[in-house]
């Protein structure tokens, strides 16, 4: 593990990092060491987060560093080699709602921590995550909203889901703008989370136990 | 006026604006309990905000956007679209719930403008999103990374010449335009002309005079409703607009993502670009609560929130050009009213180097207690009822939050009853309990 690489990219220094990969890969390293340092990286970044060090920009700009990584590695990638992932996750914006930056940080901290992320993007038919679940089998469905007009749509979302007899498999966590545990109870969701982390968190503890 | 507007200091200048604000010129109020609760209504609002008495009782203030039109089963749409409409639903509101002070329908804004110039920014409601919806803002990067340097050097120019043009489909054309300040002796006339002629420019100009006809007639009712609500004893809660110049860049220019990665990349020049929008907001607060005669500038607080950004990025970006504009404000006697958009519990602390008793701050998820404790001193405090206990609770469950925020934040004053988000709908009974429980048990003895 080249844990310079690994310091660089935790550590925000984007130019750094970006020369430090391209280095190795002109010097004939190998891209899978390089991939495995980011992911490193992002591990830590996440710890960061969960502390209080780091903030959402800084999952951002880490999320910007990851992808400049990745696309000076890809041309060098035989085959994309599948990492084992932690389980699945649906996620998607209700119906009538179309905002999408608080979902897709929470996307992004479900990629980076080793969960398969099915993202539905905004405006989702509560029709839409019940075909998805089936279709993929996934245990966990994340439903994401800004407005209050959101928590209706969260409802009938749940309630759909419990009429297609899916209900008792799944978990159903919700977050976005002005959701807690009241909307959670109303919505008749399992969980409810204030943060991308919290996200990762019951992900975490609904699929690896 | 005794002393010369310039010669007065800031406290002279708000007493002035109050003075205005408290014997408006051209109302002609229904009745003298019209006048005198209108009168009544300004001075709780000075009382509780001044932080020198305690008001009769604690102010009522809920917060909306398309609240009224929720109520009463009138579509957003229909209220976007019927300046009549929208003037009737928001009077009806105020009759029936008769809170303190309202905000103005021109919050709703017109669909026929928004139709002329083909706007791109938001989705609206019958235009994107249901009829039922409120607008919704399409997150983009309006403002390339590269562009700092054209904002910074010629902001209005940058406004017309690129921001316009991508946020409005139909004002493509005014990308061709050139600076208007090219033009200063007759030689130089005719080459600044050249881009009119320009079938793309005038097609931009046409769509400018439709919407702008459009706004020209909304306006009118929504004067005609101010009018009306205030000779009716109403007071509006705010008279003018500003907004914090990260906001300004990071809102609808930059977009969220852009923005923070843009505070590794490009640290000077956000700087520099928000020192070059200062003292346009400044203005643009004071002018619109000149014209209005209402010392209150509203500034919703977006990007500086808890987890938003760290401490050490809004002490070097955030909080310096925030308050600049605040104090530019305050200097001229108006009155800010920020409205802390999510949690400010890590921000608490810098609200201290505003003066006593010159502005109220309206909180949504920050910790009501630990706000009195820091910031109580210093600050009128507003809210924090929140979406999910008016929109889901019942009216009980309202009222025992709203006791709870008068006997603990209202004590003693310096507070104002609100809503912790502008709302777009809520139960009725839940709404008029918030409401008429301040009315009995906000009572100061
Ligand atoms: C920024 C902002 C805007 C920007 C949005 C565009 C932009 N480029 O940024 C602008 C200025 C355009 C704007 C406009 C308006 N806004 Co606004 N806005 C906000 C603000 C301050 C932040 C939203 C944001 O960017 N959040 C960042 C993301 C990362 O947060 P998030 O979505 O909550 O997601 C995080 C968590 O919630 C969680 N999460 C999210 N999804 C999920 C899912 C799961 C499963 C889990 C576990 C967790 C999770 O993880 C995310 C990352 O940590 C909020 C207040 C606030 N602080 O929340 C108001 C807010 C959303 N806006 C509001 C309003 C009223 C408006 C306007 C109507 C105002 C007006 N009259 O014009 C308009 C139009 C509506 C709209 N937003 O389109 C209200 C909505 C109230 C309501 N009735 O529903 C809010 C709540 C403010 C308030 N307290 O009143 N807004």
């Amino acid at each position: 593990m080249n844990e310079e690489l690994v310091a660089k990219i935790s550590d925000l220094q984007e130019e750094d990092a970006l020369r430090l990969a391209g280095n190795i890969i002109k010097q004939g390293g190998d891209p899978n060491d390089v991939l495995a340092a980011a992911r490193k990286a992002m591990e830590e970044v996440g710890q960061r987060f969960a502390v209080g060090d780091y903030f959402i920009p800084d999952l951002i700009y880490s999320g910007t560093i990851l992808k400049g990584i990745v696309s000076i590695i890809k041309p060098h990638l035989k085959q994309e080699e599948a990492p084992k992932k932690k389980g699945a996750v649906i996620i998607g914006t209700v119906a009538g709602d179309v905002h999408d930056i608080g979902k897709d940080i929470v996307v992004f901290m479900l990629d980076c921590n080793g969960f398969e992320v099915f993202d539905l993007g905004i405006d989702v038919p509560k029709q839409v995550f019940i075909d998805k679940i089936i279709e993929t089998n996934a245990k966990v469905v994340g439903l994401s909203g800004f407005l209050t007009l959101a928590f209706e749509a969260m409802k009938e979302t749940v309630d759909a889901i419990k009429e297609a007899g899916l209900r008792d498999e799944i978990k159903i966590m919700i977050g976005g703008g002005q959701i807690d545990e009241k909307i959670m109870n109303y919505t008749g969701a399992d969980a409810y989370g204030n943060d991308a982390l919290d996200a990762v968190n019951l992900a975490r503890d609904w699929l690896m136990q | 006026m005794a002393k010369n507007w310039k010669e007065m200091n800031s406290g002279e200048k708000l007493e002035a604006r109050f003075e205005k604000w408290l014997s408006p010129e051209g109302l002609d109020f229904k009745s003298l309990e019209a006048k005198s609760s209108y009168q009544r209504k300004i001075i709780r609002f000075r009382d509780a905000v001044q932080l020198d008495k305690t008001p009769d009782r604690v102010p009522i203030f809920p917060f909306y956007t398309f609240l009224p039109a929720d109520i009463y089963g009138v579509t957003n749409e229909q209220v976007m679209y019927d300046p009549e409409k929208l003037a009737s639903t928001w009077m009806r509101y105020l009759e029936d719930y008769r809170p303190d002070y309202y905000l103005s329908p021109a919050l709703v804004s017109t669909g026929q403008a928004l139709d002329a110039l083909d706007y791109k920014l938001y989705k609206w409601p019958g235009h994107g999103v249901p009829p039922t919806s409120p607008y919704q803002c399409v997150e983009k990067e309006y403002m390339k990374e590269d562009e700092y340097d054209a904002l910074i050097e010629d902001p209005s120019g940058f406004w017309t010449t690129r921001y316009l043009p991508r946020i409005c489909g139909a004002l493509d054309g005014l990308k061709f335009l050139g600076s208007a300040v090219e033009n200063c002796e007759l030689p130089l006339l005719a080459p600044m002309l050249i881009p009119y002629g320009l079938p793309e420019v005038q097609s931009a100009l046409k769509a400018l005079m439709k919407a702008g006809n459009a706004a020209l007639s909304w306006v009118q009712h929504i004067g005609a409703f101010e009018k009306e609500a205030q000779e009716r004893g109403f007071v509006n809660g705010a008279g003018g607009v500003a907004k914090a110049p990260f906001d300004v860049l990071g809102d609808t220019l930059r977009g969220t993502q852009g923005m923070m990665i843009d505070m590794y990349r490009h640290p000077e020049k956000i700087v520099k670009a928000q020192e070059r929008l200062v003292p346009i907001l400044i203005k643009m607060g004071i002018k619109a609560s000149e014209m209005s005669g209402n010392p209150i500038v509203f500034m919703p607080l977006h990007k500086g929130a808890d987890g938003f950004m760290s401490d050490e990025q809004f002490k070097k970006f955030y909080w310096p050009f925030l308050k600049e504009v605040v104090m530019g404000l305050i200097e001229e006697g108006c009155l800010p009213l920020l409205f802390a958009e999510g949690g400010y519990n890590t921000r608490l602390e810098y609200l201290k180097e505003i003066p006593r008793g010159r502005s109220i701050w309206l909180f949504d998820r920050t910790d009501m207690c630990k706000a009195k404790e820091i910031v109580g001193d210093t600050i009128c405090m507003a809210g924090n009822v929140p979406a999910s206990l008016l929109v889901t609770g019942t009216a009980r469950e309202v009222e025992g939050y709203c006791k709870e925020l008068i006997d603990t934040i209202g004590k003693n004053g310096g507070f104002i009853m609100s809503s912790g988000t502008s709302l777009d709908e809520a139960r009725p009974e839940s709404l008029r309990a918030m409401i008429e429980v301040t009315r009995e048990y906000g009572v100061y003895k």
